[in-house]
């Protein structure tokens, strides 16, 4: 479990270093994310190495972002004056977001279809 | 005897009380998601969030005082990112194989997700910083959090602009993609997973199997789209 451990944080590690000395925009545990998929792919031995402390961080995957939404608190009042606006802004977008993505996929499909 | 004060002015300024608060949290709130039938309104972050932010009111504790004891819960986000790249690499040959239709599917459907909600949030006249929190909505959470901060955001918004994003596009996406009338499992599973992340994935999982490794690849590219497009299509907005 401590290489598996030390070796995802070096990843972030990696990332985080690359993203403020870069100036990046994305943030560095992305920049590790992909790290991981590239260091799996030359070394496929890794991958089997890292899956069972991957599988229990991914298994409690929600539980780290209840410290970040319980600071909703500190911010009631803005979701109470601008609520009706980011609900709006919410819904429609994602509703529009799952409609165009998965027409887009279907449309190139058959697209490709037709040329093959 | 020691005064019950006391031990509560003790504990109230140290980690172990908010931590394990924390903990109990989410498990009640695993065992109400579990009680509802793994339903996506009773979603076990939202359930943990209500009754922590309950506690605190109630016990006139700030969020800066709970914030010490749960920011080792917090830290593991950054390594769960990180592992959020194993899922990617296991269906890289189901990537390949659809490689067209995924990455033009991913393309449209992030940068919708952006765009629309940043043309909702100007029209509306919400805040610069609302805006920033709203951009990255439709990504997995710990890497929308680290977005959201980097644009000038407010990450604890964010956070709860995510959740409800995920959960609203889980109830959704079934009626919505039948009513449009598409049947390939793959178009249906991308879509949601790069609108409304690991929520949405886990609804697609309960629906075909297909779909959730789709939706799993949808996240975990759009968590890398998203990091890219959100920060340049935000500057168009200021």
């Amino acid at each position: 479990m401590i290489p598996a451990l030390a070796i995802l944080l070096s990843f972030q590690l990696i990332g985080e270093i690359a993203a403020r000395g870069l100036g990046l925009t994305v943030p560095g545990p992305v920049i590790g994310m992909m790290l991981l998929v590239a260091s799996c792919l030359i070394r496929p031995s890794l991958a089997e190495m890292l899956r069972p402390v991957v599988r229990g961080l991914l298994a409690n995957l929600s539980l780290f972002f209840v410290p970040a939404g319980v600071g909703v608190v500190a911010h009631m009042a803005e979701f109470r004056s601008d609520g009706l606006a980011i609900a709006l802004a919410l819904t429609v977008s994602t509703a529009l977001a799952i409609a165009v993505g998965a027409l887009v996929f279907v449309g190139v499909v058959r697209l490709l279809g037709r040329h093959e | 005897m020691t005064d019950a004060a006391l031990i509560w002015s003790y504990l109230s300024r140290g980690p172990l009380l908010w931590l394990t608060a924390t903990l109990f949290a989410y498990w009640i709130g695993d065992r109400c998601f579990r009680a509802a039938g793994r339903q996506s309104w009773a979603n076990p972050v939202m359930v943990a969030v209500a009754l922590l932010a309950v506690l605190l009111e109630l016990t006139g504790t700030s969020y800066q005082t709970y914030f010490e004891g749960a920011q080792f819960v917090h830290f593991m986000l950054g390594p769960a990112t990180v592992a959020l790249g194993m899922p990617l690499f296991d269906n890289l040959h189901r990537v390949r194989k659809a490689l067209l239709p995924l990455l033009a599917a991913l393309t449209a459907g992030s940068l919708t997700a952006v765009v629309s909600v940043l043309v909702i949030a100007k029209a509306t006249g919400l805040s610069p910083v609302m805006m920033a929190s709203l951009a990255p909505k439709s990504t997995t959470a710990p890497v929308a959090i680290g977005i959201a901060e980097g644009l000038g955001g407010e990450p604890t918004i964010t956070a709860v602009l995510v959740l409800l994003t995920g959960i609203f596009g889980a109830i959704i996406a079934t009626p919505l993609l039948n009513l449009l009338k598409i049947h390939d499992w793959r178009a249906r599973g991308l879509s949601v997973g790069v609108a409304a992340h690991g929520i949405g994935t886990a609804r697609a999982f309960q629906v075909n199997e297909t779909a959730g490794a789709f939706a799993g690849i949808g996240m975990g590219l759009n968590a890398v789209l998203t990091a890219i497009i959100a920060p340049l299509v935000l500057r168009l907005f200021q």
